[in-house]
């Protein structure tokens, strides 16, 4: 069958990632051909910056060379111009002549540099910043000329500026405005930044405007005069005073277009036959200047286009930081304020600090800072996320370490960092080869980096510093937000669309799911499946059959996989209480099957190390004890203390609560580990306030705390509610955790739900709903009837045998 | 010279799952896909020697239950950015749906 023909006009950042994820999605379906003005591939042209700063160079930042296009079977047209759009035909042509005609076409043209309607702006001398040949210009312009002038004091401008200052050029910068970056900074900030740049020897003319450019005896530019009458030496003029979406080929071709080329929520234009991406788009009224959302725009024109037909482009909020070397700078979303805005301020003129946190209704809605950004990245997730914010308000100014969240590398600051030092600690990357990962290899995000450094890809508490060296190399992370976040490569869907779409169509199987959501691949990863599986098996209990397969080994073989390769078993202890006989018989396990290790664990009970695989059937059978699931995403332990059984101040019996809720939820499958405590008097001995659900007794009832980490980030449990019975206790308690193992994703804690949903949602469906808190508990109960404890079927029953069964030659 | 061994029939292998033979040269981790073929590799990591056959397989790949490499059963080489090969072994089915293993001949470290 012959391929259709795919178009793209504009061979930018935009249009080629468009065609990158257009090749994920389907690569055989169109023959392509691209046209690009520039004489050169794929670059990165936010990087422009650096190279021109002398810190880069062009080979560092090229993107996608010619062999990429070659190797994906693109038909590449440098140097060429589409000058003409037939849509009748349905044919584009160049300006040498070229024609090529087009089932779909793609028009990423970018934009062009605004230049100022004044005299002498064609000058021999005068130019925009855009791409490398202007790059080129200004480089060669500071070999032999002094005196430069850059208009505009926005982000282009000033980058412009630096690079040119480090080049040995005299630089002076005119702006209309009072401050610099006024798009970005509110007025403190901007004078500091320009204190900063004073000190790196830029000079600024604040509150100019430009009237004209003088021509020298030569013919080339020699002045800048001004409206004022005031006239400064120019050998070199940048003009950096705005961008103009590039429509004038659209149109030409009658295309609709206002202020951008006007484009629906799947990126067509007008002519659906037409695709538009990138900065030469008006998208609901805006156009964007920052690769971010160009690269969502990508995502979801290339999803049509393979003719998938799910993704929609609903808008982006946006991040900035100017790259320029030795300045902290970071701003997102709204930070001017104003009515229905709550403003947080902290200012150190002195210090050269500044920040400002801008809240409506809860939640962050922009944020500005200057001098100290280590936390920008963790504003702007929480921007991004819309979290509520009301619990960590009193903390929100000073930073991510403030609230607890602490990971183990949280007190570094990453720009700080020489490049031996180690930034993932699960895999020994250091900053170094992060850096030299993202500059060469052209990552942009968080997922980039994991995937091609493994940094921040197991634990996951470096995250925050990952994030913080893409912002500093690229000026940005350009991960996606949350709530569009696919689950894994195999799929665009988010887990949200997954556990709706499983519920709402009552699939049972993993084929099923993936068939109705046309996953890429035939059988999914290793992070789909598992998440999948337990969207299915927590949906519909007794009807979805679990699949070992998808399952991580630890939870297939019910014990944990160790260095070696043997497994460790960790009976349950109901709420670590023991007996002699128990004892007894773990002791005499340990000796027939000569297990090396014995520990007691930080959950109140017994591990036993090393054990062969072929042998856990039999010491399940001896141990006669029920599986503590220490290897599972499932109840794990109840902590307890000796509670008002004998200690001297237990007002509670903190003991028997323990172990009534671990019998009940025992066996309870979860999107993670779920962990609780009961302590028996306020001295609180089961250190309660670090987990799942925490109980502490007092002398009226019963306090419960929820959504509380002992691991990776330490996080101090919420109060949730006082209750007076035991039975209270079991119900909220159950009613809460059935709550997250419906709507939790999964490997998300307690914690990390409750940070998603916020406290109040869950109050309301627990504790203001008394009739929705008893379905809660009821569909507990019923989930964790039909579960059985998976030791005894495999000690006793020969369930699933091949697994513990070694073959031999 | 080949030395063809009879292992287990293919419906002991659970499908994207593995079994582990005991053999002279160490344990080897017999796969089978989602679509019935099976492919045999040292049950040995090249990243610190975990047990492959423990993975969760997909496609023509399992993922080391030690810390996440993708290894691929046609050639034992991970997948970038990590490096290394696991080796292979030559292992068929026959007619009957009986799984043979050549334990004699290592398919050589397969290039990249
Ligand atoms: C055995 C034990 C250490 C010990 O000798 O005391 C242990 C051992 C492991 N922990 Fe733990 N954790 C143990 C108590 C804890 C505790 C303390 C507690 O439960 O009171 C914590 C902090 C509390 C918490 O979870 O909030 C803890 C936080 C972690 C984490 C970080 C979780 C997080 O959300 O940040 C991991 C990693 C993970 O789960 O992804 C982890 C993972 C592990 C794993 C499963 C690592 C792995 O994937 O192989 C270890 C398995 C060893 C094994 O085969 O037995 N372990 N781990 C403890 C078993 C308790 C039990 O009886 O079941
Ligand atoms: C110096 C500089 C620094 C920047 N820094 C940042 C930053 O820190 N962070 C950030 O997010 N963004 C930054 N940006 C902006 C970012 O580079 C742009 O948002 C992005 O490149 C736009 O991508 P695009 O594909 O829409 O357009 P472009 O990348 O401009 O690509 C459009 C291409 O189409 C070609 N073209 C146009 N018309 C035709 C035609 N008729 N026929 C053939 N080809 C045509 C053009 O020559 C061009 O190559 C910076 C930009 C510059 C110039
Ligand atoms: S037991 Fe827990 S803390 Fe100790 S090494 Fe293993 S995962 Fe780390
Ligand atoms: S041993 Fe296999 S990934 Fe580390």
């Amino acid at each position: 069958m012959k391929k259709m023909n795919l178009v793209m006009v504009g061979n930018g950042m935009a249009g080629v990632r468009t065609l990158e994820e257009l090749l994920k999605l389907a690569p055989d379906l169109y023959d392509i051909t691209v046209f690009g003005a520039e004489p050169h591939a794929n670059y990165n042209r936010i990087l422009l910056s650096p190279v021109l700063a002398g810190e880069q160079t062009i080979q560092d930042i090229m993107l996608n060379d010619v062999d990429w296009y070659r190797d994906n079977g693109i038909t590449l047209h440098l140097n060429k111009k589409i000058t003409h759009i037939n849509r009748k035909q349905r044919v584009v042509t160049a300006d040498d002549g070229t024609a090529v005609e087009y089932d779909r076409l793609i028009l990423a043209t970018g934009s062009n540099p605004f230049i100022l309607p004044i005299p002498g702006n064609d000058l021999p001398g005068v130019i925009g910043y855009r791409d490398i040949a202007d790059t080129d210009a200004m480089i060669d312009a500071a070999k032999v000329y002094k005196h430069a002038v850059v208009i505009g004091g926005g982000l282009l401008g000033l980058e412009a500026a630096n690079g040119l200052k480090l080049r040995g050029m005299d630089v002076s910068v005119v702006h209309i405005n009072e401050w610099l970056m006024e798009r970005q900074l509110d007025k403190s900030s901007a004078k500091l930044l320009q204190k900063s740049l004073e000190d790196k020897g830029l000079k600024f003319l604040l509150k100019k405007n430009t009237a004209e450019l003088v021509s020298g005896e030569s013919g080339r530019v020699a002045a800048v005069k001004f409206k004022d009458g005031e006239t400064v030496p120019a050998d070199l003029v940048v003009m950096a005073v705005g961008i103009r979406p590039n429509t004038a080929l659209a149109e030409s071709a009658g295309i609709h277009c206002n202020r951008g080329i006007v484009v629906n929520d799947t990126m067509q234009t007008y002519d659906p036959r037409i695709y538009a991406v990138g900065e030469c788009v008006n998208h609901r009224g805006t156009a964007y200047g920052l690769v971010a959302p160009l690269f969502e725009m990508a995502k979801v024109a290339a999803n049509h286009l393979a003719e998938f037909g799910i993704g929609r482009y609903t808008g982006s909020v946006t991040s900035t930081k100017l790259k320029v070397t030795g300045i902290d700078l970071f701003s997102a979303g709204n930070f001017t304020g104003g009515e229905g805005y709550e403003e947080i301020l902290m200012s150190d003129p002195v210090g050269g600090v500044y920040k400002k946190l801008v809240i409506q209704d809860n939640k962050l809605a922009g944020a500005v800072m200057y001098g100290d950004t280590v936390d920008g990245a963790w504003y702007f997730q929480l921007l991004r996320e819309g979290r509520n914010i009301s619990d960590i308000r009193d903390h929100l100014m000073f930073g991510q370490s403030h609230v607890g969240d602490l990971g183990h590398t949280g007190h570094n600051r990453a720009a700080a960092m020489t490049d031996e030092m180690e930034i993932c600690g699960c895999n020994g990357v250091c900053k170094g080869s992060i850096v030299k990962a993202i500059k060469e290899k052209g990552l942009f995000t968080l997922e980039d980096v994991r995937k091609h450094t493994k940094a921040s890809s197991s634990c996951g508490s470096c995250t925050g510093l990952v994030e913080q060296l893409l912002a500093s190399v690229l000026g940005g992370d350009y991960s996606e937000a949350p709530k569009t976040k696919s689950i894994c490569g195999c799929t665009d869907h988010t887990h949200a669309e997954a556990r709706a779409v499983i519920r709402d169509n009552k699939l049972l199987s993993i084929p099923e799911v993936m068939d109705f959501m046309e996953w890429r691949t035939p059988n999914g990863c290793s992070t789909c499946r598992p998440a999948l599986n337990y969207y299915l098996i927590s949906t519909w209990p007794g009807e979805a059959a679990d699949d070992p397969q998808s399952r991580f080994i630890n939870e297939r073989a019910h014990a944990n996989i160790q260095k070696d390769g043997t497994y460790s078993v960790i009976p349950r202890m109901w709420g670590g209480q023991t007996n002699s006989s128990e004892l007894r018989r773990i002791a005499d396990v340990a000796d027939k099957y000569a297990i090396p290790t014995m520990k007691v664990t930080g959950g109140q009970r017994i591990d036993l190390l090393g054990v062969k695989k072929e042998d856990l059937p039999g010491v399940w059978a001896d141990l006669d004890m029920p599986s503590g699931h220490a290897y599972g995403k499932a109840l794990r332990t109840v902590k307890t203390c000796v509670g008002s059984e004998w200690c001297r101040f237990g007002t509670q019996d903190s003991t028997q609560l323990g172990v009534d809720l671990e019998k009940a939820l025992w066996k309870m499958w979860a999107p993670h580990k779920v962990k609780l405590a009961v302590s028996g008097c306020p001295r609180n001995c089961a250190e309660v306030a670090i987990k799942d659900v925490g109980i502490i007794g007092v002398d009226s009832g019963w306090e419960i705390y929820i959504a509380g980490n002992g691991g990776i980030k330490t996080e101090v449990a919420h109060f949730f509610v006082k209750v007076k019975t035991a039975e209270e206790v079991m119900e909220y308690t159950a009613a809460f955790l059935q709550l997250y193992r419906e709507e939790g994703f999964y490997l998300e804690r307690t914690v990390h739900y409750f940070n998603r949903v916020g406290m109040d949602y869950i109050k309301q469906r627990v504790l203001e709903d008394a009739a929705n808190r008893r379905e809660l508990h009821a569909r507990m109960i019923f989930a964790l009837q039909v579960e059985k404890d998976p030791w005894v079927e495999r000690a006793k029953e020969g369930v699933l045998k091949h697994e513990f069964e070694m073959l031999t030659v | 010279m080949s030395e063809w061994k009879k292992i287990c029939t293919l419906d002991e292998i659970p499908s994207l799952g593995a079994r582990v033979v005991k053999s002279a040269q160490g344990d080897i981790a017999i796969f089978r896909t989602g679509n019935d073929e099976v492919f045999a590799l040292h049950d040995h990591c090249p990243h610190k020697g975990g047990p492959l056959s423990q993975g969760i397989v997909a496609g023509k790949t399992v993922t080391c239950p030690m810390h996440g490499w993708k290894i691929g059963l046609d050639s034992g080489a991970a997948e970038a950015p990590d490096e290394g090969h696991a080796s292979c072994l030559q292992v068929k089915v026959d007619e009957a749906g009986v799984v043979w293993l050549d334990i004699k001949q290592i398919v050589a470290v397969c290039a990249a």
